[in-house]
């Protein structure tokens, strides 16, 4: 909750989730400025951010995407202001080349980029791992193993990113940041810093002569990591037997040892300080071992290079870990009993199982995820699939990131051939369309949604245009971000910080652009899926734009039309339509009353869109004051 | 001085689809422990919760130790559910001859169900399970009780109520009174602290 990261209540203990910590850490670290792009599960820090920005005095701001992000955080740095960057994995791979290049010139004023990371994809399309960026880049990295640490972590990072002049990362993953704790306050500053005046020749350059001092800054970090309060030990002195963990590792260890009559006998090293490695804390703890079990989130990071650090040391030590796959699984989030059953195996012991079974155990079916009840990409991807069958040699579809990421599964009609990361669909049907020139006999089409648009579509609908591909370009525009949670973005009018601005035109700019440009309603199926399959068989480069707002978000304004199925019009199974409202429009609205077989809708989930009312066959189903 | 709790760390599991309040549930009553001076951890699951997946939080008190956000199988005292087929997939993994379970046994069908190429078990198959891998098994109408109070809306209340009833949780029903007069206002307030009483007795009749 919001209050809780703006109280001045030092010493107070308060029920907060990650996010809320890592926010209130960056309030107690005295921030001038914060930049993000929306990515879960970190979307929370910055929507916190802007809403208390004002108060606080403070600037922050949706970034376009998380380049901007961070280059808008290294402009601010340059007056000496600490800022904090924050993406998810995915955003601190887009940064990639601003971290090195912002790595290489180093920092004024602190400058932190927190970057979380979602093992398992809970949802991502993937587990990347951040923590190798910080090798690549040689800045620090940080990961905090606790709710508490989380909130605490943030001020030390911004002392020692001004301490050694660089960027530092603070590496976090779903776990916490959807995690909620007891987590004690700490001072809030009086007031912010003042800037720095900068002076003719102050600089702050991404040039080569830099490298050599990059890499001593470096060694200092290594350094100061020994000191790290937050890398913790506990257990005998000179174990043989140890564990090394990090993050969301440290707490489930503890209690795999307690619940297994563990404890005391084996040691157990927490490192805060994950790149540089703290060698000579290590070293200590090394030397006596004879076998190493590390655990941590996803890659192992903290196993290779502890590999790497026992080869430097000459040490013969038997290392598990996830590397070999054999002890932890390669893949996946940690979890308490991933990791009781790791230190059960390592430590040679039995896992007992309280749980009971049932000798003929019914069969559970899955839920699936999908569109929400009345969400406009149901009706697109169900017009889009319409579409393409009325060719004989149906087009291919490239999709992109977003809600609509989830049309790949049958809430979207199974509705992409292909998927790669955030803004790619128009550039990867841009390849494709070009072949059409070269024998190549589909129609290519594509699609990004208004934020993915604005954050990574335009330089790729420049070059569509250029090159004048052979595709459509689709912008679902639902005047949202919705998947992480409807932060604003260039074309809702409205900042992080409440403000309201002129929106950005899609259309006007991809008119300016050049681009021929339709506008359409995904809810008027019919009509749209002839338009579709016009512009499909048109030559060149095309935009169309479907325009409906998010229904989630309509339905927290808008009063909902009542939709309701007439029993005396649904021919329930016999009607020949194949349970069209259930089975294949699939929305969470359309139910069905199995005692009486017929349709049926759910009320509390139905937003009274009314689109499955102009799609039943028998027109069974009513909207509220009649069709619209 | 905080009462004394029946297991250290006390676990319990809250489970349903998205969009049915049991992360406002686990916030009041993680809100309460905390300011009762427990330590608390609470872990939630909802990646994809507005899109009909299922939504799971895992609630942790102790008096004694900082907790990870996420409990092990068979390790549940309580397993609060907002749906029937939901509550036996978390019993299954987190039920024990230890855990309580008080499940609303309103179905909400899985696509696979409405497609039909699945078929929804029935709410006696479910209870009869729940019974085998628990015990102490309390089907609350939450949903309907939810309703009659003035929104279905209220139904994570009309649980809490239930929750409370079970006296497991050190949680008085006044403490639970004191959250929701922190929270709501008003007609909102009347309203889930009449959820709040019916998912209360809904329990106290089967005890």
């Amino acid at each position: 909750m919001e209050w809780m990261t703006k109280i001045d209540a030092p010493g107070k203990t308060y029920l907060m989730q990650g996010n809320e910590a890592v926010v209130r850490g960056a309030v107690e670290a005295g921030i001038h400025f914060a930049a993000s792009y929306p990515g879960s599960p970190s979307s929370q820090i910055l929507g916190i951010l802007g809403n208390i920005a004002k108060e606080r005095g403070f600037y922050a701001e949706w970034s376009a995407n998380e380049t901007v992000a961070l280059e808008a955080c290294l402009g601010a740095s340059f007056a000496n202001a600490r800022s904090i960057c924050i993406v998810k994995q995915n955003g601190l791979l887009v940064v990639g080349d601003a971290l090195h290049c912002g790595a290489l010139s180093g920092v004024k004023g602190g400058l932190v980029v927190v970057t979380s990371d979602d093992p398992s994809s809970h949802s991502s399309t993937n587990e990347f791992d951040s923590r190798h960026m910080a090798i690549s880049a040689s800045v620090p990295l940080l990961e905090p193993s606790s709710l508490q640490e989380s909130k605490d972590i943030i001020p030390y990072a911004f002392e020692l990113s001004e301490q050694l002049g660089q960027i530092v990362i603070v590496r976090i993953t779903t776990r916490i940041c959807h995690g909620r704790g007891g987590v004690k306050l700490g001072e809030l500053p009086k007031a912010q810093r003042p800037f720095r005046h900068i002076g003719e020749w102050e600089r702050m350059v991404c040039i080569n002569w830099r490298h050599e001092y990059m890499l001593e800054q470096l060694d200092r970090a290594r350094a100061l990591a020994e000191d790290n309060p937050f890398n913790h030990y506990s257990g005998p002195a000179g174990a043989e037997t140890l564990i090394i963990t990090g993050g969301t590792g440290r707490l489930y260890t503890q209690e795999a040892l307690t619940s297994l009559d563990l404890t005391g006998k084996v040691g157990v090293l927490t490192l805060a300080s994950l790149w540089p490695l703290p060698e000579r804390l290590l070293a200590e703890h090394l030397r006596p071992c004879k076998r190493l079990l590390v655990i941590e989130e996803v890659d192992p990071f903290i196993e290779r290079n502890i590999a790497a650090l026992c080869g430097k040391l000459r040490l013969d030590i038997e290392i598990a870990g996830r590397e070999a796959g054999i002890v932890l699984p390669r893949v996946r989030e940690l979890t308490p009993d991933v990791v009781k059953r790791a230190v059960a195996a390592f430590c040679h012991t039995t896992l007992p199982d309280a749980r009971r079974h049932v000798e003929q155990a019914i069969e559970l079916p899955e839920r699936e995820l999908t569109f929400c009840a009345g969400c406009p990409h149901r009706a697109t991807f169900f017009l889009l699939k319409r579409a393409l069958k009325m060719d004989e040699l149906p087009g291919v579809v490239i999709g992109d990131i977003g809600c609509y990421t989830m049309a790949g599964q049958r809430a979207g009609q199974y509705g992409y051939h292909f998927i790669n990361c955030m803004g790619s669909g128009v550039n990867s049907a841009e390849g494709l369309g070009q072949l059409t020139a070269y024998g190549f006999k589909q129609t290519v089409l594509t699609m990004a949604g208004d934020s993915t648009f604005f954050h990574s579509s335009l330089p790729g609908l420049v070059n569509a245009q250029y090159h004048n591909a052979n595709m459509l370009f689709i912008i679902l525009d639902n005047s949202a971000t919705a998947m992480t949670g409807f932060q604003p973005h260039p074309g809702t009018g409205l900042t992080a910080m409440g403000d309201q601005v002129p929106p950005l035109s899609i259309q006007k700019i991809v008119e300016a652009i050049g681009c021929s440009v339709t506008v359409a309603d995904p809810f008027e199926v019919e009509e749209t899926t002839e338009l579709v399959n016009k512009l499909l068989h048109q030559t060149g480069m095309k935009v169309l734009i479907l325009r409906q707002p998010c229904a989630t978000l309509a339905a927290k304004s808008a009063v909902r039309k009542k939709v309701w199925v007439d029993p005396d019009i649904c021919r329930g199974e016999d009607c020949g339509c194949g349970k069209f409202c259930s089975r294949v429009w699939n929305c969470p609205g359309n139910s069905w009353d199995f005692e009486h077989n017929k349709a049926k809708i759910d009320e509390v989930v139905c937003v009274g869109c009314g689109v499955c009312a102009k799609l039943c066959p028998a027109g069974a189903i009513k909207v509220e004051g009649g069709e619209q | 001085m905080s009462k004394r709790l029946s297991h250290d760390p006390l676990n319990i599991v809250v489970c349903g689809i998205g969009g049915q309040g049991n992360i406002l549930a686990s916030e009041l009553l993680g809100s309460s422990m905390v300011e009762g001076g427990y330590i608390v951890a609470i872990g939630e699951t909802y990646g994809a919760s507005q899109r009909g997946g299922s939504v799971m939080s895992h609630i942790r008190i102790s008096q004694q130790t900082e907790l990870g956000v996420l409990i092990s199988q068979g390790e549940a005292h309580v397993i609060i559910g907002f749906e029937p087929l939901e509550s036996l997939r978390m019993a299954r993994e987190y039920g024990s001859g230890q855990t309580k379970v008080i499940y609303d046994p309103r179905p909400v069908y899985p696509l696979s169900v409405l497609i039909g190429e699945d078929s929804y078990p029935t709410i006696e198959q479910i209870d009869a399970e729940l019974r085998q891998l628990c015990d102490g098994v309390f089907p609350v109408a939450a949903a309907d009780i939810a309703a009659q109070a003035g929104s279905s809306k209220a139904a994570n209340i009309a649980l809490m109520g239930a929750l409370t009833a079970l006296d497991i949780v050190p949680m008085q029903r006044k403490d639970f009174e004191t959250a929701l007069r922190q929270r709501f206002k008003g007609e909102l307030l009347e309203l889930n602290q009449k959820a709040y009483e019916m998912g209360y007795n809904a329990v106290v009749k089967q005890l």
